[in-house]
């Protein structure tokens, strides 16, 4: 199993307990949470330019809420005993705290508001559908047909509550994501209350661009015209969650290279060997820095239309590989240095292991499986309806 | 989750009909929850452990599980019961200090069964240089030496009694060495 | 010595007496001890420590530690001058087999067991999800391997690197300070074998027991003080430069 250590690692320090699993993690809870503001910009701040992509921004958060245990259980020991944590979680825990805010966030906030901005289409596809796909209409309407005009009103304020209630539980998601390892003081490279927030602000870049991508490649796949005010107000977005979430970060750095403290020596080394590539090069260099730039760019110069569209697709390739990068350098960087400080280890990443890079991938190309088929169960778009039309698609907030 | 109710102004009584109607599917969802709770509720009280909180938040009988682990290491006790001239002999030297199974290894199962369990013969050579092969480490005033330049390798009995190991105390005493007629 | 039938005959009653210090039972079989008058503690003595690997390599043997862990393990210093802040450690293998030969030179030089502290306010038990590992009421960190999941958060909030998964059972380990032996009267395997009385076990809670006139006579430091872990294990003799 020989791992390259160079100078002095505490003997159970070498081998790393936390794999590209746990990077994984964050980084799709991250997706989650983005995805989420930007479906409440439209509901909650009524920003109307971003209506288009309300209800794809829900599904995108759904397939990936839906798949972000599974990196945890290929993780575990025993994942045959992790209802342990729901049935004696213990409170001092983040970890054990989280597995309600992760339910809280599914069931309470994102299920109940896809439910509730669906229900006539679903009561009215139960109706017009046959066979297994009639029957999870069925099921999904509860047993209630009741579609009157009082009752969808009902809905939409009732929507609009959860909504407002699921900013903050978006925020908890992923902030807590953050607390567990921001409260970690045995590690220097976690600790920090900066974490949290951190950890918002670079879930909310990815998640926007994450949207903005998967809206324009489905308009493409379906044919139709991409609506430019919605891009161009998204990308407004991106740039200026992103230029919050830059300024942190530097804040960060700036603070631990001017203090210096007992830990930077070490990590500074680590940083400028081990994780140079992954750090500077990708997340800061090409991940942060140059999707600021075009974006930022693109509010000063009036480009047309294509080639706009071409420089969000660049910027949103590179922030979404740059924020999986700053997950990688938090998880994985956080393992390479030793607690004695006098040395650095390396990580093996197997390949077809339980833990390795094929499972990794398998769990990133899921969630866009199970969007496919919610987009079929769920349909975001009326096709016959045009971006102007009112009616239920204006209370709905559909295209 | 707050249910929301609007009264309909001009419908006379029939609005609570009405308002029930339009709030049916979100009575039938709360419905759901509640089994769900409850369910929730049946399967904590049948799965969880019975002594977990005994002590603190943990399974109160892991305490006994972990403490009737069989044990290896018998004590320098247990010997000292049965080989009374071998703790003769350590009293008169600097090794009184040092535990039989220190050098000669886990022992319980001797103790358990001294007839057909039988301590290993130890191989000198190997088991005195761990600690007194010199080392800069090691204490300035601790016993140490290069054993290359001292015994050249051999085996550190041919000369040293491992139970009281200094050599002078030996002959001035009995006038002969503790290895002469040894097995 | 040679054991004749006669000789057994006599020995049998006294090696009776010795089996009572090895049997292996519940709490219940050993009424005598109470939960709630001890609390565990453990005193390194670092002028003492000749790093000969015996601790590590019985605490291997009572406990099956798996080979490439170290539930408790050794490190030798190498302190240039007055470089105090960047010492030369190493640990080969834990140091379970001694340490390689060194030649004079110069500087400071000295060994370091370590092994779980056993901390009173321990920074491990409180990221625990699940309440597998704990605080026992007689002071000692313990984990419930029934109970672990494996998620190793444990694993990564310990300051001293002191934990790590065992590949067998998939769940956390660490030093369990020989608790099937201290809960029998017996000492910890490690402090058994010790040669020169580098480790001792101490109960902080029995009036009688030396370490309270050693922690009054002694200058002595716990690791990593600024974490406040509340670590139980005092190092007499411990030089600043040791991480």
């Amino acid at each position: 199993m020989a791992i390259p250590v160079e100078g002095f690692m505490y003997p159970n320090e070498v081998e790393l307990q936390w794999s590209i699993l746990i990077v994984l993690y964050p980084f799709i809870t991250g997706l989650v949470a983005g995805a989420f503001i930007l479906a409440s910009l439209e509901r909650v701040f009524r920003v109307q330019a971003v209506k288009p992509t309300y209800r794809l921004a829900l599904l995108t958060a759904l397939s990936f809420l839906l798949v972000a245990p599974l990196p945890l259980q290929l993780h575990l020991g025993h994942p045959e005993r992790s209802l342990e944590m729901y049935l004696t979680p213990h409170r001092s825990s983040a970890m054990a705290m989280f597995g309600f805010v992760y339910l809280w966030y599914l069931m309470g906030v994102l299920l109940l508001e896809i439910w509730l901005d669906y229900r006539s289409e679903i009561v009215e596809l139960s109706r017009s559908t046959s066979g297994w796909k009639r029957l999870i209409y069925r099921v999904l309407t509860l047993g209630s047909n009741n579609v009157s005009e009082r009752s969808l009103r009902i809905d939409d304020k009732l929507g609009y509550f959860i909504t407002l209630l699921g900013i903050p539980s978006a925020f908890l998601l992923h902030g807590y994501v953050g607390f567990i390892f921001g409260s970690i003081k045995a590690n220097p490279w976690w600790s920090s209350p900066l974490m949290p927030i951190v950890f918002v602000f670079s879930a909310m870049v990815s998640g926007i661009a994450t949207v903005m991508l998967l809206y324009m490649l489905t308009t493409r796949l379906r044919g139709q015209q991409i609506d430019m005010r919605c891009l161009d107000k998204i990308a407004q977005y991106l740039l200026y969650t992103f230029v919050i979430d830059f300024s942190l970060e530097m804040l960060d750095l700036l603070q631990r290279i001017y203090e210096a403290d007992e830990s930077f020596r070490s990590l500074d080394f680590m940083v400028h060997s081990r994780l140079w590539i992954s750090q500077v090069v990708v997340q800061i260099l090409l991940g942060t820095v140059t999707p600021i730039a075009l974006l930022g760019l693109m509010q000063v110069l009036k480009l047309t239309d294509a080639a706009r569209k071409r420089v969000y697709t660049l910027a949103g390739c590179l922030t979404v590989m740059g924020i999986f990068a700053m997950r990688w350098n938090v998880v994985i960087g956080g393992q390479l240095f030793s607690k004695s400080f006098l040395g650095y280890t390396t990580y093996k990443m197997g390949f077809a292991t339980r833990e390795g890079l094929l499972p990794a991938i398998i769990l990133m190309i899921l969630p866009f499986f199970i969007l496919w088929f919610l987009v079929k169960l769920l349909p975001p778009w009326h096709e016959s309806a045009s971006l102007s039309d009112s009616g239920a698609a204006a209370v709905h907030g559909t295209s | 989750m707050r249910k929301f109710g609007r009264r309909c102004a001009g419908t006379g009584g029939a609005w609570d009909t009405h308002l029930f109607k339009d709030i049916e599917h979100l009575i039938r969802l709360a419905g759901v929850i509640a089994i769900a709770l409850v369910a929730f509720v049946i399967l904590r009280a049948a799965v969880v452990p019975r002594s977990f909180g005994e002590y603190g938040h943990y399974r109160g009988a892991a305490i006994g599980e972990l403490s009737s682990r069989p044990i290896a290491f018998a004590g320098h006790e247990a010997c000292e019961a049965c080989h009374s001239d071998v703790v003769d002999q350590k009293k008169l030297g600097k090794h009184v200090v040092v535990a039989c199974e220190a050098c000669h290894g886990a022992q319980a199962k001797h103790v358990e069964d001294p007839g057909s369990v039988q301590p290993v013969k130890l191989d000198t050579a190997v088991v005195c240089a761990r600690c007194h092969e010199a080392n800069a480490a090691k204490p300035k005033n601790f016993p140490q030496v290069v054993t290359a330049d001292h015994s050249g390798g051999i085996a550190c009995d041919t000369c040293h009694q491992p139970h009281r190991p200094k050599i002078e105390e030996e002959k001035a005493e009995t006038g002969n060495s503790a290895t002469k007629g040894k097995k | 010595m040679e054991i004749t039938r006669r000789r057994l005959l006599v020995l049998l009653p006294a090696a009776a007496v010795a089996w009572k210090y090895v049997q292996a039972g519940t709490p219940e079989a050993s009424p005598n001890y109470k939960l709630t008058e001890h609390w565990w503690s453990m005193l390194i003595d670092i002028p003492k420590c000749i790093g000969c690997g015996s601790c590590v390599r019985a605490c291997a043997e009572e406990n099956d530690v798996p080979d490439g862990y170290y539930r408790t393990w050794i490190e030798r210093y190498h302190v240039a001058d007055w470089k105090i802040e960047r010492p030369e450690v190493e640990s080969p293998n834990g140091g379970i087999q001694g340490f390689p030969p060194h030649a004079e030179e110069g500087g400071k030089n000295f060994f370091v067991p370590k092994l779980c502290n056993h901390c009173a306010d321990s920074p491990c038990t409180q990221v625990c999800p699940v309440g597998a590992t704990f605080i026992s009421p007689d002071g000692v960190v313990l984990v419930d391997k029934n109970y672990c999941l494996g998620c190793r958060y444990c694993v990564q909030a310990c300051p001293y690197g002191c934990r790590f998964l065992n590949p067998k059972t998939n769940t956390a380990e660490k030093c369990t300070l020989c608790y099937h032996r201290i809960t029998k009267g017996l000492t910890t395997a490690c402090c058994e074998v010790c040669p020169t009385g580098a480790r001792q076990l101490a109960d902080l809670k029995n009036p009688k027991d030396p370490i309270h006139e050693f922690l009054r006579t002694h200058t002595v430091q716990v690791l990593k003080p600024h974490m406040a872990t509340g670590a139980k294990v005092f190092y007499n003799g411990m030089d600043g430069s040791v991480r």
